[in-house]
């Protein structure tokens, strides 16, 4: 193995019944570097990692490990630990009934016996010098998920790994702690460790990598260092077309405008998680609630749509009076609502994509009105051709379409009740560069044909492009209402963080 | 430990978790309805011979609690308990019966290890149905309960009775605490008996608690039940962990049908029928949630004796009929369920409010923040 | 293309209940081939009748098969079993009884009011489980081990502890057969319940909807379903399946013991879903597989007995072969059946490029 390379895999190929998920990819890591790993949904990143992980045999290819000599066979998540692979998830892999320390500490050791107070003052140690506002003895189902996620950093990097892999580790992170995290990466480069960095955050990827490697449909693009790739040039590796659609989108924007006509009226709302606020949209228009995490931006759309258990307020829908306290009243009214966490509260993962596609309407419909069949297949045709949607029968379960068309089936669901007030509660995260366009444009489409839509999106460039109103908000509060002119991201940023001049 | 850096954190008293606040709830419920009991219907409650003889007339339901209790934190289920003791006491008594070994000692060894052969056997099968195959261990365990009740009968339709003079006498030994005994009417000092199951019993528990808290095994078993994916990412063997926790569960229900037998030396087919239910009902009331990861052996011993205290009283106030006590265990049993179900509800909704208070806070002290990925 | 891939995906499910049903057939055809013989007879009330294994098979299970089916239900929309339905039959049972008794003599209009307190009663006590398990979110097997050990208790109290005999031919056309008729009413009574369920899941969207709560509780009420409304439907259709299998035990006996009326039935019935390939975790679920699921169980205790093994030693046997058919179920060797299966297929048909998403 050539000196300086701690990682070396080649040729890796890996089949899934009908698709070629990874097609002789080859990956190498050098010591002490940042190297992202890009692609879209359904390119391969994931599959990589969960061979490189031990998660799934390849069908084919070699991994070639420093300090291991000959080749590496990984066959479990834990053989991929002792030879110094370490992985943090997107969705925390930790378990919620355990202390913070065991956490930190469980499935590490060959000792058949636990010594609680050496873990907690190893863990208390290593907390504190990351400063990880986490205690050892707690409970880490009552740390936050931002916590809880440095937590499970905080355990692969005390595990002295050569190759640490990241995957998809800021997104539930606020700007804070994605530079704390960023700060302990630089750190970890500097002490020598490689590390893979998988995320969709282009941002991201410019601040802190070295190197980048580009995957699409299973196949490797290239593999670049970062001063040699500008942005633009990197999105149009990942999804193999130029970005003449964000210019696209910019037409869209110029065109639209609202109607007069208000559709939704709230006076005083307010739900078990959220505080009173009023609030209202007009027929046509897209607008936006933004803020920090936890702000309290998603708690108020579900206390619009009765998701949460409603305390109080008076609603309005076309001016006339109604009681939304649950979500069926809310679809009987007209509204519609696509959830923050797709796998958690969107997709009935083993139903198929054409019952899910139907099963907002159906429940509209009421129990007594089934859908016939031939009616349900031709609506989830009709859908799965106009959205574009990857699926190979609309048979199959969900859970097995890649996370972009997981959305756009939920997309499906709430087009198909042709809803007069949509909620999009981030329609766009952890999907690919593509879809995520795809969707942005879709928005204002509907909006152009009438349809009022309320975006939410971690990504402000995203709600600055598609909203032309936005509702700011902090602590549980609504703190500012940007139109027009004001809607750049300096002045969203001053009133999110709220400095009175 | 927590004095050593001088840092609040660590000596700041971390509030119950979900596991201590169900068991400290059944603990207090045992005490007060002894209590209660002791101040109503008084008579033997007020001996220290009751609690012992709580102990010994239910050492084997504690043992296959625990052994629920390991399974059920796992994420698992064991319904073969009851079925491992009927056939462990039939093959025991006829073993006895029937063995030419001279040494009586030698002989209650070996029925002891084919006790826990029995039980290992069993335990062995299963877990590897359950961790390797991962068919659904309700029907493992169910195919379990049915295999050794079949076994049972085919051993013997009729009820054998121990006539081994050693093991009769193991029968009859039992430990003496004359301070804690009492005075009888005819002026003779009755000491306290405990017999060996009963201490076989609480041993079993003190070792169960130890094994969860604080080795690798109870804590992985705690960590599969948890979130058996997670488990597996941190590194843990899910499959052997899950294995082992159906092996110790089979290899405790052995032992439990040799505890049996000391406590009534003889075999039947319908011994300790249906009291794999008494011992799920034990673990629940002891704090052990079914869903996995949460649960502890010191709450299921008290579970235990919770169910063993109700089935006392009923025997003891005028209500004595068998449907009585059925009656009464199951307004009990649902008066807990609720009672826990309520308990975890509330703190649920408390855990969102302090939540909801914590926020502001947390959003003050990161000003410069936009929304995540933007810079 | 689509059609076939419809039949294929339905058939996997039921693949393995249906092989172990005819490996069953098999082994009996070369055992005893008269085992399969059906004659008509005259029993002892007089009437002619059908008789033989199968027709003894298919009558005895009725009341697993219907029982089955609602458990499936139970089991689909809640994630977990009801253990109780065996004790909840007893007090059905009972109040059947009971309300004959009350009516002062056996006739059609006390049998019809008394099968329909019975129904009503069973009812309001699944749904006593189906409170528990929906409003308190507690575990349907502990919310239901509740009954399971006081039920009969219960049934006891409502009628005493006399062993009421009900001779009538009223009682006994409904346990045994119809003058006229030559097949059981037992097996009328399965169809008539299978049909009633068939109707209901076609002309409503119940089916999705148990389904949908099955899967995802959270997803499905933010899509406008009720998952408690749901469980609690699951749990009356449960009740109004035990009421007749209840029926159905007390008159085929022609008396009512609160001790053995459907005992131990909810193993049984608990097995039986499993065998019909359906996951005891709830969602998917296929109620004519559990039907299977309940006969293959009937007709390996049969078989067994045919095979002069004592009914109390039956229990052993019945293990292993469940053990037998759930290892061949199971994910493991599924999967391994299935790798193997491509692997002697690739070398001959290369299989076309098939476009599907990857995650």
């Amino acid at each position: 193995m050539e000196d300086g390379i701690v990682l070396t895999m080649r040729g890796i190929c890996k089949d899934f019944p009908g698709v070629k998920a990874l097609n002789h990819v080859d990956f190498t890591l050098r010591k002490g570097e940042i190297h992202a790993l890009m692609g879209e949904n359904g390119a391969g990143k994931s599959t990589l990692i969960k061979v490189l992980t031990g998660v799934y045999e390849k069908d084919a290819g070699s991994i070639e490990i420093e300090g291991c000599p000959g080749e590496a066979h990984i066959h479990s998540p834990q053989q991929a630990q002792n030879i110094g692979i370490s992985t943090v998830y997107q969705e925390i892999t930790l378990c919620p009934n355990l202390t913070v320390a065991e956490n930190m500490f469980i499935g590490r050791t060959s000792d058949r016996l636990v010594h609680w107070k050496d873990y907690e003052k190893r863990a208390t140690e290593i907390l504190d010098n990351l400063g990880i506002p986490a205690r050892a003895k707690q409970e880490l189902s009552r740390c936050s998920l931002a916590v809880q996620q440095m937590v499970a950093i905080a355990r692969a990097v005390d595990m002295n790994c050569k190759v640490l892999i990241l995957d998809e580790p800021t997104s539930s992170l606020d700007d804070k702690e994605v530079a704390m995290l960023f700060q302990l990466m630089r750190d970890l480069r500097d002490r020598g460790v490689g590390i893979i960095f998988v995320t969709h955050f282009l941002e991201q990827v410019y601040e802190v990598s070295d190197r980048i490697t580009v995957l699409r449909n299973g196949e490797l693009v290239g593999e670049y260092a970062v001063k040699d790739l500008p942005q633009v040039e990197l999105v149009a590796k990942m999804i193999g077309k130029s970005l003449d659609d964000l210019a696209e989108l910019e037409q869209f924007q110029k065109g639209k405008r609202a109607q007069d006509e208000v559709v939704y009226e709230a006076e005083k709302l307010s739900s078990s998680e959220c505080r009173p606020f009023d609030f209202s949209i007009r027929k046509g228009e897209v607008n936006g609630f933004t803020g920090l995490l936890g702000s309290g931006r998603s708690e108020s759309v579900r206390a619009i749509f009765g998701a949460d258990q409603v305390t109080g307020g008076k609603v309005k829908i076309n001016g006339k009076a109604v009681r939304i306290t649950n979500p069926h009243e809310a679809m009987k009214n007209g509204v519609g609502y696509l959830p923050e966490d797709r796998k958690r509260d969107g997709i009935i993962a083993d139903l198929s994509v054409r019952e899910n596609i139907i099963l907002a309407l159906q429940t509209i419909r009421g129990m007594n009105h089934p859908i016939p069949r031939a009616k349900a297949e031709a609506f989830a045709d009709e859908y799965i051709k106009a959205l574009d949607i990857k699926t190979a029968s609309q048979d199959t379960p969900i859970k097995s379409l890649s996370g972009g068309n997981q959305q756009k089936v939920i997309l499906a669901r709430w087009l198909l009740t042709h809803p007069q007030y949509l909620i999009l509660d981030e329609p766009t995260r952890g999907i690919d560069v593509g879809t995520k366009l795809e969707i942005q444009k879709l928005v204002l489409k509907l909006a152009e044909e009438g349809m009022s839509i309320t975006f939410i999106s971690s990504e402000i460039e995203e709600m600055l492009r598609t909203c032309s109103r936005l509702i700011v908000m902090r602590d549980r509060n609504i703190v500012g209402e940007l139109t027009g002119d004001e809607l750049t991201q300096v002045q969203v940023m001053k009133t999110i963080a709220g400095g009175e001049e | 430990m927590s004095g050593n850096n001088g840092n609040n954190r660590l000596r700041a008293r971390e509030p119950l978790t979900d596991t201590q606040l169900l068991m400290y709830i059944s603990i207090g419920i045992f005490v007060v309805m002894y209590a209660a009991a002791a101040l109503t219907l008084k008579g033997g409650f007020l001996k220290p011979q009751m609690i012992f003889d709580l102990l010994n007339d239910n050492a084997a339901l504690i043992i296959i609690s625990c052994a629920l209790t390991i399974v059920m934190i796992g994420g698992g289920i064991n319904i073969s308990v009851g079925g491992v003791i009927g056939l462990t006491v039939m093959s025991c008594a006829l073993f006895l019966n029937n063995n030419h070994i001279e040494s009586s000692a030698l002989s209650i060894l070996v029925t002891l290890l084919l006790a826990l052969g029995i039980g290992l056997g069993f335990g062995v099968l299963q877990g590897f149905l359950v961790a390797h195959l991962e068919i659904q261990p309700f029907i493992v365990t169910l195919a379990g309960m049915f295999l050794a009740r079949g076994l049972t009968t085919i051993l013997s339709v009729n009820p054998v009775k121990v006539a081994h003079k050693g093991f009769l006498e193991l029968v009859k030994t039992k430990l003496k605490i004359s301070w804690l005994g009492y005075t009888a009417q005819n002026g003779n000092l009755i000491p306290a008996k405990i017999e060996i199951g009963a201490l076989v019993a609480v041993a079993v528990v003190i070792l169960m608690f130890l094994l969860l808290r604080y080795t690798r095994l109870g804590r992985s078993i705690y960590a599969v039940g948890g979130n058996r994916q997670s488990a597996l990412m941190l590194g843990i063997n899910v499959k052997r962990t899950v294995f082992w926790s159906y092996v110790i569960s089979g290899l405790l229900s052995g032992l439990a049908g040799f505890v049996f037998l000391m406590h009534k030396p003889a075999g039947n087919a319908s011994v300790a029928m249906r009291s794999e239910m008494d011992a799920i009902a034990a673990s629940i009331i002891g704090g052990t949630l079914l869903t996995g990861g949460v649960g502890n052996v010191i709450g299921t011993f008290f579970g235990a004796m919770i169910l063993a205290t109700i089935q006392k009283i009923i025997a003891l106030s005028p209500l004595n009929a068998s449907w009585w006590q059925e009656m009464a265990s199951g307004a009990m049993l649902s008066f807990f369920i609720l009672l826990q179900s309520l308990v975890l509800m509330r703190k649920n909704r408390s855990k969102r409010k302090t939540k909801e208070k914590a926020a502001p806070k947390a959003a003050e002290e990161k000003p410069s923040g936009a929304g995540g990925g933007t810079a | 293309m689509k059609k076939k891939n419809k039949a294929a995906g339905g058939l996997g499910q039921l693949l393995i209940p249906l092989v172990a049903l005819g490996i069953l057939i098999v082994f009996n055809l070369f055992r005893d081939i008269g085992f399969f013989s059906i004659v008509m007879r005259v029993n002892n009330s007089g009437n002619i009748v059908l008789t033989g294994n199968l027709v003894s098979i298919i009558d005895s299970a009725s009341e697993l098969a219907i029982i089955a089916m609602g458990m499936t239900l139970v089991t689909a929309a809640c994630g977990g079993q009801d253990i109780s339905v065996g004790a909840v039959g007893a007090i059905s049972g009972a109040v059947f009884v009971k309300v004959l008794q009350g009516m002062g003599g056996i006739t059609p209009t006390s049998v019809i009011v008394g099968f329909l307190l019975c129904c009503l009663a069973t009812i309001l006590f699944k749904l006593f489980n189906g409170t528990l398990v929906a409003v308190f979110r507690i575990q349907p097997m502990i919310a239901t081990l509740i009954l399971y050990s006081c039920a009969r208790s219960i049934a006891y109290w409502i009628n005493g502890d006399a062993t009421p005999q009900l001779n009538s031919p009223i009682i006994s056309s409904i346990g045994m057969t119809i003058p006229g008729i030559p097949i059981p009413t037992p097996i009328f009574a399965v169809i008539l319940v299978g049909l009633l369920l068939f109707l209901i899941f076609r002309f409503t969207s119940l089916g999705i909807y148990t389904q949908s709560v099955g899967i995802n509780e959270g997803a499905a009420r933010l899509n406008g379903i009720n998952p408690t409304k749901i469980k609690l439907i699951s749990f009356i259709l449960l009740g109004v399946c035990v009421s007749v299998a209840a029926l159905i035990g007390v008159c085929r006996l022609g008396q009512l013991n609160h001790k053995t009326l459907l005992v131990d039935i909810e193993m049984d019935a608990i097995l039986a879903v499993a065998i019909g390939g359906n996951s005891l975790g709830g969602g998917r679920f296929k109620i004519i597989g559990s039907v299977l699921g309940a006969y293959i169980i009937q007709m390996l205790t049969t078989t067994l007995y045919a095979m002069n093994v004592a009914p109390v030693n039956v229990k052993a046997y019945k293990a292993i072969v469940i053990i037998i058919i759930v290892v061949a179920g199971s994910p493991v060797v599924k999967s391994f059946l299935t790798n193997l299966w491509r692997r002697l297929r690739a070398p001959s048909a290369p299989g076309g490029p098939r476009k599907e998403g990857v995650s």
